[in-house]
């Protein structure tokens, strides 16, 4: 039976593996043919399917983050995460649905913390070999705006 | 000639004064002389709108508009401003409606902007109410003239402008038809807060020149090379382009190496190419078509990747850009599902469209101790006409053309 904790604990590490610029990280905390889209509410509201981020394989998201370190030009920031706790669906041992809502604050390199994304998680989550994966994650941000532009994933 | 509070050195386009981008009374000045003078203002697409009574809310410049389908099937658009105090008439961005009423104090308005009820007009029990004088159709927010051009709705607040196809001039037309030539639905909005003013994202867009050198992502996988079959239009009035490029895979392109520019980085390759697959829909061959419509319309096709873009002020440094991502009605599920993909290499965390949110406000800071000062814009010459290569920037110094055009005119 996946649990509460198990996927607070799942959440609290994949939070900090982006945090802390461990990026190269962030795709293993998804199953090999994983979603992950990152959309907003109104959106959503109005079933339109397309993503800022849309990736359909683990693959995409290590191109996204190789893209970061080698091609993209932005200026250095970083992110701290703070989630909230799991609403859980449905939960057994294979697997399980949840939603769990997030703040991001952007910190620049010139020292100005703002808030930048507030949101939920949309997420299935997989039991695979004893580790607990994300088969799907839909980031669904409340604001329809970004500002400037989003490179670090949620 | 009107009194400029900008001083341009002369009347050549390739010195842009920096002030431009800072000035208050140029910014006021543009709201009358550009987004309320004689221009054609994308409002919204026309399958947003596919039943009578359906509205959206959105902007002309900063000037809140109403934009509805009536019962004659005619698209209505008027200044979102109540005529009695001046509050919003319309508060959500989209909705369907018979009539619209301020909550102020409840006056309301048919679908075409036209007072129809004022609360409690003749009094209470024979107390107050408006004078016998007062003529409810001498009373309304201003009304724009609509035009809709293959599915893309423009308004007017000016009735000078000349006719949509008349604005936008022929070659202008053909490029929007090659995209729009079939219904298209919308598939995601995303709106992307610029910290810039918003003409520097206008000429982002309208240079070819930066972007092979900006965006790595674009050149590394060859969808853009300046040596590619391709070309610039720029209109008549300077204020409308297309830049467009078609892929050659056989074409060797050495002029990157020679420059030793960053650019070239043939080490890097995606994991899953799959991003980037598409599908040849356009008989032309054009993989990559960028389009603006003077003052703040953008269509885009890179590969099979749709979208349209408006460009609004807000405040003098500040611009909303608002992404509505399309695809055709007839689409099937393969290929809607390779537009969704290539939706990665755009918007606010586009592969090849990150860099333009923060680039603008790069110059934004980078002018801020600038006064007096002007931007170099001579890349291939002086001239606004229409080019082979893209190693130029004609289009931006044909959007100060017409800028120029629409600023200078007599008070």
């Amino acid at each position: 039976m996946i649990d509460l904790m198990s996927l607070c604990a799942f959440n609290a590490s994949y939070a900090h593996t982006i945090d802390s610029d461990a990026l190269e990280q962030w795709p293993t905390f998804f199953t090999e043919k994983c979603k992950y889209r990152i959309t907003n509410a109104e959106n959503e509201r109005e079933s339109l399917p397309s993503g800022i981020v849309f990736a359909d394989s683990r693959a995409m998201l290590e191109d996204r983050i190789a893209a970061l370190r080698e091609a993209n030009i932005y200026e250095r920031h970083r992110y701290r995460h703070v989630l909230g706790i799991p609403l859980v669906g449905s939960a057994d041992d294979k697997g399980a649905v949840a939603r769990t809502p997030f703040i991001v604050a952007r910190i620049m390199h010139t020292g100005e913390t703002t808030l930048f994304v507030t949101g939920e998680y949309l997420d299935r989550f997989e039991r695979s070999g004893g580790k607990l994966l994300l088969a799907e994650r839909i980031v669904v941000c409340d604001s329809t705006v970004t500002d400037t532009l989003l490179a670090l994933p949620l | 000639m009107h009194e400029q509070t900008i001083h341009w050195k002369s009347p050549a386009l390739t010195r842009v004064p920096f002030d431009l981008y800072s000035d208050p009374q140029t910014a006021q000045e543009e709201q009358d002389r550009i987004y309320r003078g004689a221009t054609w203002n994308y409002l919204c697409l026309d399958a947003e709108l596919p039943e009578p009574g359906n509205y959206r809310t959105t902007f002309v410049g900063e000037t809140p508009v109403v934009v509805v389908k009536d019962d004659d099937g005619e698209f209505y658009a008027f200044e979102n401003r109540c005529a009695h105090r001046g509050a919003l008439i319309a508060l959500e961005k989209s909705g369907k409606a018979d009539n619209f009423q301020c909550v102020y104090h409840a006056w309301s308005y048919n679908r075409q902007g036209d007072l129809t009820g004022v609360a409690f007009e003749k009094g209470v029990k024979g107390q107050g109410g408006m004078p016998a004088s007062f003529c409810k159709n001498e009373h309304g927010p201003r009304k724009l003239m609509v035009a809709v051009y293959c599915g893309l709705v423009f308004g007017s607040f000016s009735d000078d402008v000349p006719p949509i196809n008349e604005y936008l001039g022929p070659e202008i037309c053909s490029h929007i038809e090659r995209v729009l030539h079939k219904p298209v639905e919308v598939i995601g909005r995303f709106t992307q807060a610029l910290p810039n003013n918003w003409k520097l994202y206008f000429e982002n867009v309208k240079d070819s020149y930066h972007a092979s050198l900006l965006h790595l992502f674009f050149t590394t996988f060859e969808l853009n090379r300046l040596s590619q079959k391709g070309g610039v239009i720029v209109d008549e009035t300077g204020g409308h382009h297309v830049s467009f490029s078609m892929i050659d895979p056989t074409a060797a392109d050495e002029s990157y190496k020679e420059q030793g520019l960053r650019s070239d980085d043939s080490k890097y390759r995606l994991k899953d190419p799959s991003v980037l697959e598409g599908f040849k829909e356009y008989d032309d061959d054009i993989t990559l078509q960028i389009l603006s419509v003077f003052p703040g319309f953008v269509l885009q096709q890179i590969q099979n990747c749709l979208a349209v873009r408006q460009v609004l002020p807000k405040g003098i440094e500040r611009t909303e850009l608002n992404w509505t991502y399309i695809g055709y009605t007839d689409d099937t599920p393969e290929q809607r599902t390779v537009r969704l993909k290539q939706l990665n290499l755009v918007g606010p965390a586009g592969f090849i469209s990150m860099e333009d949110g923060a680039v603008g406000g790069f110059v934004q800071r980078g002018i801020a101790g600038a006064r007096g000062l002007a931007a170099v814009v001579e890349m291939g010459g002086e001239g606004t006409g229409s080019s082979e290569g893209r190693a130029t920037e004609t289009s931006v110094r044909g959007f100060w053309k017409a800028y120029r055009a629409h600023m200078e005119v007599s008070a």
